[in-house]
């Protein structure tokens, strides 16, 4: 195995120099180099340690250091990728960023998408793995299947993400939105996602446990349902084996409903399917007490994997997709508020008889504000996909203000309670460093939130009114510039909000940092009176 | 009838049956009252680990993972 390894990497090598040096565009040689260099280095890391005798692995106990990296991953990914979202966001306030000198890398077009991509993809999609690693082997009670693999998926995420992400500054995008990488980075997630499956799949067939507990079902929904979004969304053809660009293979209408098919579920399966996994281990393990109720949940998931599939075409209401799709997705979108509030009920209300834990415990408080942020997006969503309300929201920053409170809201939050749920079992602490800095972290994010909602719902509900109104000859008042204008001041605040929230997620990584490397908090005992004798 | 035309009718017919059907037999085994057991069995799975006892929740953890004790002030 070993000797086949080594000629394998030795021709990737060589395919990638090639494509380095005679690569059709920018960002197909840099991605050359760039595996050029990963691929020669393992060349040479392999070639060093051949022949040596290995140690054998004690696989007696959980399969926990991809989790230990994962843990770390998510909370880096994290804060690089709010940093981009407050820098693109103070970019829409003052322009000026949008260095002449940077140009064109650092322009928000580009950057945008490295925002959108490092928080869901890399932030939760890292948060995603880790979690899902390690609910599915204390739940099935085995090691994770497949050695090995799991750090084949580990890593191979991680150059996913580079190889998505550099592509973007240098201009190599599809141009769909939430599914921007080119050809070959698609092939190589398909790849990736295919051996994620084959591990929490593999760890399933072998569990102990009779049942398949519930988290597992939404963390496999998650895998299954965004390996077949993800194939039929990127079906296109490259222009050249040597370049970067692809031409779709839908084109006009259909290629629109089929990437908002992509586009909705990927919110209905990467961030809500695959966070309900994490809710339904987290929560109950952190409050101490089973799920609320389990039969909730069986009706929970499979209604909400019966109607997210058809919630996509509520973003194509007055295009030329037809009116019956856009109405069925629509009522699919409004059905769909049952089960998600059924969820976030289930979840709630695990906290039954323990509600004094959301005064004590800083980590129920987060989760306990996560699901609350989730019932409102969940309320929220509904009400912007039915047509009339859609026609004052659609295209303004309403629906910005709408994704983040699920974003912020509901995945960060979640994110972060499972972070200061895991870092000190996965290194063997008592508890995180600090307390006041959990407490800090809720605050300092809560706040963010508020700001940023608070002021997107304004300055889009704003800008939809000023778009649509008419004096009464019948000509718009404004112009696309006077509701720019308007909006200056929303997007200051908005940025603000933003600032809150980095700082809030730095804390979080300080507070690791101190719990990982193992220092304990100095306590002085209170001096003690001395009652006169 | 072209391809289009059969699946489209097919559809919006027996296979939106099926999947209906489906759905509601999931509930109604979600409902069973002899599956009792199993469900409760099942909403324990996550507190039957080997490996800690640390719940975060317990009084005879061995780790004392329990902070919120420590912490409160007397």
């Amino acid at each position: 195995m070993d000797f086949l390894k080594l000629p394998i990497l030795g021709l990737v090598v060589l395919a990638a120099a090639y494509a380095a040096d005679q690569g059709n565009d920018l960002a197909f040689r840099i991605h050359g180099l760039l595996i050029m260099l990963i691929a020669a280095g393992l060349f040479i890391w392999e070639l060093r340690r051949m022949g040596d005798a290995r140690a054998p692995v004690d696989t007696s106990g959980y399969m926990d250091d991809v989790i230990r990296a994962g843990v770390i991953a998510t909370a880096f990914w994290g804060v690089a990728g709010f940093l981009v979202g407050v820098f693109i966001a103070f970019q829409l306030a003052f322009p000026q960023l949008n260095f002449d000198w940077g140009q064109p890398f650092t322009n928000f077009g580009r950057l945008r998408p490295l925002h959108t991509s490092a928080v869901i993809f890399a932030f939760g999609g890292n948060a995603l793995i880790a979690t899902s690693f390690y609910v599915v082997q204390r739940t099935s009670r085995v090691r994770l299947w497949g050695g090995n693999l799991s750090w084949f998926v580990f890593w191979g995420y991680q150059i996913f993400i580079v190889l998505a992400a550099t592509g973007y500054l240098l201009g190599a995008t599809q141009s769909k939105e939430y599914a921007e990488p080119e050809w070959y980075v698609d092939i190589w997630l398909t790849i990736v996602w295919v051996a994620y499956l084959l591990v929490f799949l593999g760890t399933i067939m072998v569990r102990k446990e009779k049942h398949i507990y519930v988290a597992n079902w939404f963390f496999l929904s998650f895998i299954v349902t965004v390996a077949m979004l993800h194939v039929v969304n990127n079906l296109a053809i490259p222009v050249s084996i040597w370049g970067s660009k692809s031409v779709q293979v839908f084109a006009g209408v259909q290629d629109a409903m089929t990437q908002w098919w992509y586009g909705h579920n990927a919110v209905g399966f990467f961030l809500t399917a695959g966070f309900l996994g994490m809710m339904y281990y987290f929560v109950p393990k952190q409050a101490g007490r089973p799920v609320y109720s389990y039969r909730l949940s069986i009706i929970h998931f499979w209604a909400l994997i019966f109607l997210y599939i058809w919630a996509g075409p509520h973003h194509l209401h007055y295009t030329a997709l037809p009116d019956w799709a856009s109405t069925l997705g629509m009522v699919f979108s409004v059905i769909l508020w049952m089960p998600s509030w059924g969820g976030m009920i289930n979840g709630l209300m695990t906290l039954n008889g323990a509600w004094d834990k959301i005064r004590t415990d800083p980590i129920i408080r987060m989760f306990v504000i996560s699901l609350a942020f989730y019932g409102m997006s969940t309320f929220e969503g509904p009400m912007m996909s039915i047509r009339a309300v859609n026609s004052l929201s659609h295209y303004t920053d309403w629906t910005i203000g709408h994704v983040h409170s699920g974003a912020l809201g509901w995945n960060g939050m979640i994110v972060f309670a499972c972070i200061y749920f895991l870092t000190p079992k996965l290194w063997g602490r008592d508890k995180m460093y600090s307390m006041a800095a959990i407490n800090w972290h809720f605050w300092l994010a809560t706040i963010g939130i508020v700001l940023y909602a608070a002021s997107m719902w304004v300055t889009g509900i704003m800008e939809g009114l000023m778009w649509r109104e008419v004096d009464d000859q019948g000509f718009l008042v404004n112009s696309f510039a006077d509701t720019v204008s308007a909006k200056f001041p929303m997007y200051v605040v908005r940025g603000c909000g933003g600032i809150l929230y980095l700082t809030g997620a730095l804390l979080m990584c300080w507070n690791m940092y101190k719990t990982i490397r193992g220092h304990a908090p100095v306590t002085q005992p209170v001096s003690q009176i001395t009652t006169p004798v | 009838m072209d391809t289009y035309t059969l699946l489209r009718a097919f559809a919006d017919s027996w296979f939106l049956l099926a999947m209906f059907g489906f759905f509601l037999s999931v509930v109604i085994w979600a409902f069973l009252p002899s599956q009792r057991a199993a469900r409760e069995d099942a909403a324990g799975i996550p507190f039957r680990e080997d490996d800690d006892g640390c719940s975060n929740d317990c009084d005879t953890c061995a780790c004392k993972t329990d902070f919120l004790k420590e912490t409160q002030n007397g």
